[in-house]
């Protein structure tokens, strides 16, 4: 008896090697000159699922992105690392997404998926930086979530159960949750396999296919087909039942007002205890100096 | 909140990017341009394994793309993985403890990926779960890794010998072996050398016995092995008692049991992250590879061209390297007002280091094209017995062809390796010396590649017959047949080059006394070389202005060495001969 895992991830712009060019007048981001890589911190969480999937014979690795057709690049690198099923969930109705709208039509097309045990997220994507959208997705979906996790300590396939790492200021603690279950990954304890050249060449040529019929997993058992030109899965709007209102532009509420380059200088840091208490009074003491308000 | 930003953190200079293939634009202007249809079609046989395994190519296209994909990967891993770790496996080298070989943490590390990779069945049929890569794919790959690291020597071992035993093993003993080699589970050895059987290898003493029951053991001792720590090693050993000389000699397929010690690990100039092991055998078990009597003449014969043609891209490798290192120095460093890269000295140098370079590598792409060719021919004999006969005249030429550019690329590219890291480390001056730079590793590590798998004097032992007996002109005149209008004039003088040549060869049969051409069989080898990387340049050159111009500069540079050798040979009075007696005594 396997894991059922899902992963998402996301193609980010390669905020690590920017150029001159890499911002617009505008302040925002060029990204027809920055190359599209992996985010980072997903292909941890990526690592994370597939080393489940090795320690658990049956277990299958789903991927998800939202994203532009050239998104199909980090699902076809998914392939080649190991994964058994990746989809693309991609639409003009999605555009112009925050990480509300982007966490809603994530949910929708996990619950898609169907059954799962695990949702893996990386902590956050190294564009945007919010680290919103895998908490906010396991809202969505209604189920626990641990985030910041360096490493898996135990998974009970039998009580449905997992132990988990988190890191937290100035150390660890150890959680214990029930599945289902969302995780954030950090890049700690998964350093990412390399892609395996077998897979590489057998999913070099997959391309995005609609598969309005919905989620078919029967090309899993007859991989000597040469299924893989169309292993990967498109998913639009309609295809993972989303409210269009929800989605895109019109589900997002954030709204970019302005971009300013900030340049930081270090001063006293202030440590908050994670306690109802000291939370409380230092969102307090941010309205009263209207840093936020 | 940016307590958790660890994504930003360097680690090691790693995730700079590199690519060690894509940043090689020579390697990149051969993958396009060479010729290597026919060995795709021979490999792959009516693509009959794309029904099997999907990972099979469906067409030559496929197929190249395939290689490109694979070498990218490769480059990859060497670039931005194994090269920042190798002045650190260099410093940590190999240890012996409990008796156990341990290797540098680097180097372990890049093993583990290449396992995961599932690189390192490179060459081996598909169904070993190998990808079934030709040779010259290889010797790009071996190129590549030992660019990064010179030491880094398991993945080229592993398909030598993993390659030796597809041939001539049984079909038990493949499937036994080949998969766990396939999946790098398992490291490996060849076993040949001992301390009174080096170059000559039909000294060899280590005793194989058989028991009652027809099982072989192994007693006695072997030196300098390469990864002698590997579970499974081919293993020379003599299994005719009282026979003394090759016909005594048997191979035999070894894996690791308490029957057998690392008795030490030697201290070396380079390669420090390649454990050299002495081992001792007493009472080994192992089974017997092929047939008895064969062990030297044939496949140990076999697994060292194999290992040669690797050697040479090890080699070719190192001087990449170092020639990258001096040409950025070079560059960037500044006396009397400007870059020393600007002073004629200098740049003769780097010129030089480069053509040499390019030399190596367009000369080990023929021959690997030449082994593939003979490989390829060999399995469509063994797969249709009944068109033996079609197959046997190619199969003869390109027998021949291999057995003479296989020692002839492995001394070149050794050589020019060797002087390729002398001259960087001339070029960065005093700095070169110091260990902060990489070029005195590249020195060090250069030096063993022109002595193992047999010296250079040996692969001119190897080559001289081809030279002398004609194959050499029979290639000579089929290139001629090839279109050189793009470089008439470069043409031409090479042809003056080649008169000078055959005159010696002529000259050389009419000298009496067997010693004659013994003596300058180096010389008559090294004209030769020269001449088939000359053709080979103007066949490139007909793809590329560059590279008719590097053609250009190393005809210029050969004309007066062949003539040099041809005066020396047909008018000196070979005095070194009838006098070195009384000279060193």
């Amino acid at each position: 008896m396997g894991l059922n895992l899902i992963v998402l991830v996301k193609q980010v712009p390669d905020t690590q090697n920017v150029g001159g060019d890499a911002m617009k007048e505008d302040g925002t981001v060029n990204r027809a000159v920055l190359p599209a890589i992996f985010n980072p911190e997903d292909l941890h969480a990526l690592e994370a699922a597939l080393v489940l999937k090795d320690e658990n014979p049956g277990s299958k690795v789903h991927i998800i992105t939202m994203g532009p057709p050239s998104a199909v690049q980090v699902l076809k690198d998914s392939l080649y690392r190991g994964a058994d099923f990746v989809a693309l969930i991609s639409d003009r109705k999605f555009a112009g997404a925050d990480t509300l709208a982007t966490s809603y039509a994530l949910k929708c097309a996990i619950e898609k998926v169907g059954d799962y045990d695990i949702v893996f997220c990386g902590r956050q994507a190294i564009d945007g930086d919010t680290a919103q959208v895998g908490p906010q997705t396991a809202e969505k979906l209604g189920i626990n979530q641990i985030t910041n996790v360096s490493k898996i300590e135990n998974i009970d396939i039998k009580k449905k159960e997992i132990e988990a790492r988190r890191s937290i200021e100035g150390g660890y603690e150890i959680i214990k949750a029930p599945f289902p279950i969302l995780l954030t990954v950090t890049d700690e304890g998964y350093p990412p396999r390399p892609p395996s050249v077998i897979r590489v060449m057998t999913y070099k040529n997959a391309s995005a296919e609609m598969t309005e019929a919905g989620y078919d997993e029967s090309y899993i058992d007859s991989s000597i087909d040469r299924i893989s030109e169309t292993a990967i899965n498109l998913w639009d709007i309609n295809a993972i039942n989303a409210d269009v209102e929800s989605c895109g532009l019109a589900g997002s509420p954030t709204k970019v007002k302005e971009i300013e380059s900030i340049i930081l200088k270090s001063e006293d840091i202030k440590m908050v205890e994670n306690t109802e208490d000291s939370i409380s009074g230092m969102v307090h003491e941010l309205i009263s100096d209207h840093t936020l308000g | 909140m940016t307590l958790f930003r660890s994504s930003s953190k360097p680690s090691r200079q790693r995730g700079s990017m590199e690519n060690f293939l894509l940043d090689n634009e020579d390697i990149l202007f051969h993958l396009e341009n060479m010729d290597i249809d026919r060995i795709i079609t021979q490999k792959e046989d009516k693509f009959r394994d794309a029904k099997r395994y999907p990972y099979a190519p469906v067409d030559i296209a496929d197929a190249r793309d395939s290689y490109n994909k694979v070498l990218s990967i490769i480059g990859e891993i060497s670039g931005d993985t194994l090269a920042p770790l190798a002045a650190e496996i260099d410093e940590e080298g190999v240890e012996l403890i409990n008796g156990e070989v341990k290797y540098a943490k680097g180097t372990k590390e890049v093993l583990d990926i290449f396992a995961k990779a599932d690189l390192m069945g490179f060459s081996l049929p598909r169904k070993y779960n190998g990808l079934n890569f030709p040779a010259i794919m290889l010797s790009v790959a071996a190129e590549i890794v030992s660019r990064a690291d010179g030491s880094f020597l398991n993945f080229g071992l592993q398909q030598d010998i993993g390659e030796t035993l597809n041939k001539f093993g049984s079909d038990k003993q493949k499937q036994e072996v080949l998969p766990q080699l396939a999946s790098g589970e398992i490291g490996c050895a060849m076993i040949l050398t001992e301390p009174d059987a080096g170059s000559d290898l039909q000294a060899v003493n280590l005793r194989a016995h058989q028991s009652a029951s027809g099982q072989w053991f192994l007693n006695g001792v072997k030196r300098f092995i390469t990864n002698g720590n590997g579970e499974i090693s081919l293993v020379l050993a003599r299994s005719e008692e009282g026979q003394t000389g090759a016909r005594g000699l048997s191979f035999f397929l070894y894996r690791r049991d308490e029957h057998m010690k690392i008795r030490r690990l030697e201290h070396k100039l380079g390669i420090h992250g390649s454990p050299t092991c002495e081992l001792q055998f007493n009472n080994a078990p192992v089974v017997l590879v092929g047939e008895r009597k064969r062990g030297l003449s044939k496949y140990t014969m076999w697994l060292m061209n194999s290992a040669r043609l690797g050697i040479a891209g090890q080699a070719l490798g190192i001087a990449e390297s170092a020639y990258r290192e001096a040409d950025k120095y070079a560059s960037e460093r500044i006396q009397f007002g400007k870059s020393v890269r600007e002073f004629p000295a200098v740049y003769e140098m780097l010129t030089e280091m480069k053509i040499s370079i390019e030399a190596g590598r367009t000369l080990l792409y023929e021959t690997a094209r030449f082994v593939d060719m003979k490989e390829g021919l060999e399995e469509m004999q063994e797969r249709y017995p009944d068109r033996k006969a079609e197959f046997k005249t190619d199969l003869k030429r390109y027998s021949r062809l291999s057995n003479l550019f296989t020692p002839i690329v492995k001394a070149y590219n050794t050589e020019m390796a060797n002087k390729v890291t002398y001259d960087a480390i001339q070029i960065h001056g005093g700095t070169g010396y110091m260990q902060e730079f990489g070029v005195e590793r590249h020195y060090r590590d250069a030096r063993i590649t022109n002595i193992y798998e047999g010296t250079t004097q040996l692969q001119v032992v190897a080559a001289i017959g081809g030279v002398t007996s004609g194959t050499v002109i029979s290639i000579m005149d089929e290139y001629e047949s090839e279109d050189f209008s793009h470089a008439e004039n470069l043409h031409k003088e090479l042809l003056k080059a080649r008169h000078d040549f055959e005159k010696t060869l002529v000259g050389v049969k009419d000298v009496e006394g067997p010693d004659f051409v013994t003596y300058h069989a180096r010389r008559l080898v090294e004209m030769a070389t020269d001449l088939i990387i000359a053709y080979l340049m103007l066949r490139d050159a007909a793809h590329s202005d560059r590279k008719k111009k590097v053609a250009e500069i190393f005809i210029e540079k050969m004309l007066p060495r062949v003539k040099m050798s041809a005066s020396f040979i047909l008018e000196g009075k070979a005095s070194l001969l009838a006098n070195y007696k009384e000279v060193i005594g």
